[in-house]
């Protein structure tokens, strides 16, 4: 297991983050910071960065390159809207 | 830190043989790739794949076995590459290859970056249920997922059907393929191609795997708008004339997901950042210029794969090994190949990429995709850039190419740097001054020097 | 279009040209700017959009920064400043150490002597103006009438607003003179442009232009490279550089020089300067001005740390021997002007120099003193 906003996903400590988030039903993880529209997989192998999340407090990982750890801990990613 | 004699950047079908053939040369050969196994997107398979459902693994099979000899770096995304005399290190080093943990310096280097899906935008695409083409695939061999339960398969390209049977052997429900060309009105022009280059059975047997799990094909077809809130509902899929527009009544079809591809668009960005010769490919990409030995107008690097064109696995195994074999001879260490072995090569590479541009002329992006689109529709996802604004840019901001009207409108200078809107932006820029996407639209989006984010600390930490 | 014509033709479409281009055309004269790229595709758009009275000493070059000051906000109450993302943020100029310190507020001094608004920040002040600023700095000088643009947008608008002809993708292949040597036309790749009037705003590519008309204009490119971060909340609100910048703008040497600037977009990203380097036009990008660049960022803004640069791009500063931009009619070629060789400070300085040179064009006299700025100052060659 790790944790998405809180929220236990199973992870097999192989899966990235994407693939965890997407077979546990979680479509979209990320809210654009213009027209607050939803994101969540798009090229799925690194390039569109639509999928960015918050590992273990490290911003802007992309979720389905980062393999889902046991213990993780995921955050939601509005963009721009956090470091400040 | 250790020199090379050949450095690699990209471990799938074309990076994999060229560093075999380098290896089998006496080099001493580092190969690096940003996944976490060797393959590529082609080969992308998981920690325990015994092969089954991919092609030609037995190839990849004897490939991995070759990586004994040579240096594989996996998760090794390459952020920077340096050339000639601002890099420092063991005497004869050319080029330096950054990564986040470690800097690799060799003589000669191989660019065999491969390619990503192409996409154009259409209302609704950035809807979370709508996926590339690749990133279905990605998503089912990778990590063993089907990426919705309902799904449409649509663009143009041989590449939606292994997408497609995947999919539906892996028990996704596939509603339809939706092909925005006819390719089977070009099959008689394209038989004696096809058939010599063994595809006509594999297209035969992807055929006999979609009629096995009832998946409809149609042809001149498109899907023009995803349908939903905060995730894909449903599409619409209209008849589509030849050039992509619009010819008939759309029809709804529900489904919870959408994968995409309209051909794929090369990696250029390390090539490009060396100062590398690029050309405009039949498919409309922009590739590297490479000659007879894959060499690139850059002393010292080679290229292979999709990025010299796309053209699928059995070209970029072909070429892999020549620029492998090439990157060797140079250093002083022929090939160990045959006279016989050499010119089977180079026959096999025209054969290809005469089979290669066959493809390109049956599967074109129809040009009038952004028809499709609203003014509000969309285009640069990163930045937010909506079509409207780009014509806007053309039309009324004198914004003359691709370049000006990203300059005027953000479209491109977000996250993803226009890897996925800037052959759209490319295209819709030139729509809107009346002519064709040329070298100088797509140009503007292929220079990036940094080819991967980096923080300012992880720069700054050498300094 | 094979022969047509216009009062003056403007050599030039970023904002030095755009900004000559709208000044003329609300003198009344017909305008038809032409450049071989598109808008705002040379140095316009790949500066950080500098609009700054604080890095200039007293002399000819901050009247002209002062007058553009001015123009600037009545160009931004015109086309509306949230379009092309004119922002009054002011500048913060810190210095690292006592010594620096010293030098900086001297030269605050004299500027508030030229009637440069210029106020001083004790060190334990400066996280009021600037809260994410290193805490070990020696103290800073605040000016409230720098500002910042988003270039290739005011290029573009301004442009539009002047309701000239702008030819894009269109290249001078040479300039047409009478036997008497004045101007008579410009011909460009695509026909013959009928004026008596050119105006050379080629930037760094000026003296090519210069060279079409039998003139030499010593105008040399001074690469730069800016670095991008990814979008992020409001962190930065000034644009701040450090003191050492002021020395290496005025600098004459070929080498790398560094200098950290810093400073916000309306888009959400951060924009790292500056580098200067006489390298001619090499394309290249090497990575130890890049590390230098982010060093120096980090240095000034330690959370900069962690935030992701995305993108590196390079430019070509239009540069002159004496640091100061050539304007005004070139005295060997009747009806040939000169705007150019504003090195990195051609956005701010535009307005004032498009404003003066319509008032040549149109027989008036300038608002600014243009003598130290006569193009044919470096004409050593006679």
């Amino acid at each position: 297991m790790f944790t998405f906003d809180g929220r236990p996903i199973p992870t097999d400590g192989r899966r990235t983050i994407a693939a965890a988030l997407l077979a546990a039903g979680v479509r979209s993880w990320r809210r654009t910071r213009i027209g607050d529209r939803p994101r969540g997989v798009f090229c799925g192998i690194g390039i569109c960065f639509d999928c960015l999340v918050r590992v273990n407090g490290v911003s802007s990982q992309r979720a389905c390159l980062v393999v889902a750890h046991p213990g993780d801990v995921v955050e939601t990613h509005g963009d721009g809207g956090e470091r400040a | 830190m250790t020199g090379y004699d050949v450095v690699v950047v990209g471990a799938g079908p074309a990076g994999l043989a060229a560093a075999a053939a380098a290896a089998r040369a006496g080099c001493r050969v580092a190969v690096l790739d940003a996944g976490p196994r060797p393959g590529g997107q082609f080969w992308r398979h998981r920690p325990d794949a015994d092969g089954r459902g991919h092609h030609g693994w037995s190839t990849f099979a004897r490939l991995r076995e070759q990586l004994d000899t040579v240096d594989h770096r996996a998760d090794a995304a390459v952020w920077f590459v340096e050339a000639g005399r601002t890099v420092a290190g063991p005497a004869g080093a050319e080029f330096a290859v950054h990564t986040r943990s470690e800097v690799l310096r060799g003589r000669r280097l191989v660019i065999a970056t491969g390619a990503h899906d192409r996409v154009v935008p259409f209302p609704g695409w950035d809807l979370p249920g709508v996926v590339t083409a690749g990133g279905a695939q990605a998503l089912l061999k990778g990590q063993g997922l089907t990426f919705a339960r309902r799904i449409a398969v649509a663009g143009t390209g041989p590449f939606l059907l292994p997408v497609a049977t995947g999919l539906a052997e892996a028990g996704g429900t596939v509603v339809g393929v939706y092909e925005a060309n006819d390719p089977l009105g070009y099959a008689r022009r394209l038989r004696p191609v096809l058939g010599a280059a063994g595809k006509l059975a594999e297209a035969g047997r992807y055929g006999w795997r979609m009629l096995r799990h009832t998946v409809p094909y149609r042809r001149r077809t498109a899907v023009v708008a995803a349908h939903g809130t905060d995730h894909l509902t449903g599409v619409t899929v209209a008849p589509v004339g030849p050039d992509g527009t619009v010819v008939g009544t759309g029809t709804e079809v529900e489904c919870d997901g959408l994968a995409v591809g309209f051909g794929f668009t090369p990696q250029l960005e390390l090539a490009v950042t060396l100062g590398c010769a690029t050309r405009l490919d039949s498919d409309g990409s922009l590739v590297l210029a490479v000659d007879a030995a894959q060499a690139t107008s850059v002393p010292g690097v080679y290229a292979a794969g999709e990025v010299t064109g796309v053209g699928g696995a059995d070209l970029s195994l072909v070429e892999g090994e020549l620029a492998g074999g090439a990157a060797a001879l140079s250093l002083g260490r022929p090939p160990s190949w045959s006279a016989r072995r050499h010119d089977r090569l180079l026959r096999d590479r025209r054969r290809l990429r005469r089979f290669a541009a066959a493809l390109h002329a049956v599967h074109p992006v129809p040009a009038g995709w952004p028809e499709w689109c609203d003014d509000d529709t969309l285009v640069c996802r990163c930045e937010e850039v909506p079509a409207g604004a780009v014509r806007r840019a053309v039309r009324e901001l004198s914004a003359g190419d691709a370049r000006g009207a990203k300059l005027l409108t953000r479209a491109g200078m977000g996250w993803c740097q226009g890897r996925v809107c800037g052959y759209a932006t490319a295209c819709l820029a030139a729509r809107e001054a009346n002519r064709d996407p040329g070298v100088a639209d797509l140009s503007g989006y292929a220079s990036r020097p940094l080819a991967q984010p980096v923080t300012l600390g992880e720069l700054a930490a050498d300094e | 279009m094979t022969t047509d014509g216009a009062d003056v033709v403007v050599i030039g479409a970023g904002m030095v040209g755009a900004a000559c281009a709208y000044y003329a055309a609300r003198a009344g004269l017909t305008v038809t700017v032409v450049d071989r790229g598109g808008v705002a595709t040379g140095t316009t758009g790949a500066g950080e959009g500098n609009i700054l009275v604080s890095d200039k000493p007293p002399g000819p070059e901050l009247a002209l920064a002062r007058h553009s000051v001015a123009l600037w906000r009545e160009i931004g109450a015109t086309l509306g400043e949230e379009r092309i993302e004119l922002e009054r943020k002011g500048g913060l100029v810190v210095a690292a150490s006592p010594a620096e310190h010293a030098t900086l507020r001297a030269f605050a001094a004299s500027q508030r002597a030229a009637g440069v608004e210029a106020y001083e920040v004790p060190a334990g002040e400066l996280p009021d103006h600037e809260p994410h600023l290193a805490r070990d700095l020696a103290g800073g000088v605040r000016y409230p009438q720098d500002m910042q643009v988003q270039p290739m947008l005011a290029a573009a608008h301004l442009l539009r607003a002047a309701r000239v002809r702008v030819l894009t993708g269109t290249t001078v292949v040479g300039v047409r003179r009478d036997a008497a040597g004045a101007v008579r036309g410009v011909l460009t790749d695509r026909g013959l442009l009928h004026t008596t009037m050119v105006v050379n705003a080629a930037g760094v590519w000026a003296g090519e232009v210069a060279a079409l008309a039998g003139v030499g204009l010593p105008v040399l490119p001074r690469r730069g490279f800016v670095l991008v971060t990814e979008a992020l909340p409001p962190l930065v609100r000034h644009k701040v550089y450090a003191a050492g910048y002021v020395a290496n703008v005025g600098r004459s040497s070929g080498d790398l020089e560094v200098s950290p600037v810093v400073e916000g977009t309306g888009a959400g990203t951060i924009l790292i300067g500056s580098t200067r380097e006489r390298v001619g036009f090499d394309r290249s990008f090497p990575l130890p001005a890049l590390r230098r660049l982010a060093a120096g960022a980090v240095r000034l803004f330690p959370a900069l740390g962690g935030v992701s640069v995305i993108r590196a791009y390079r430019g070509f500063r239009p540069y002159s021997p004496d640091h100061l931009p050539m304007i005004g009619a070139d005295p060997r070629v009747p009806g040939l002007h000169h705007a150019t060789g504003h090195e990195g400070a051609g956005i701010g300085l535009a307005p004032a120099t498009g404003h003066a040179v319509a008032a040549l064009l149109t027989g008036g006299l300038p608002d600014v003193d243009l003598r130290p700025f006569a193009p044919e100052r470096h004409d050593v060659h006679l």
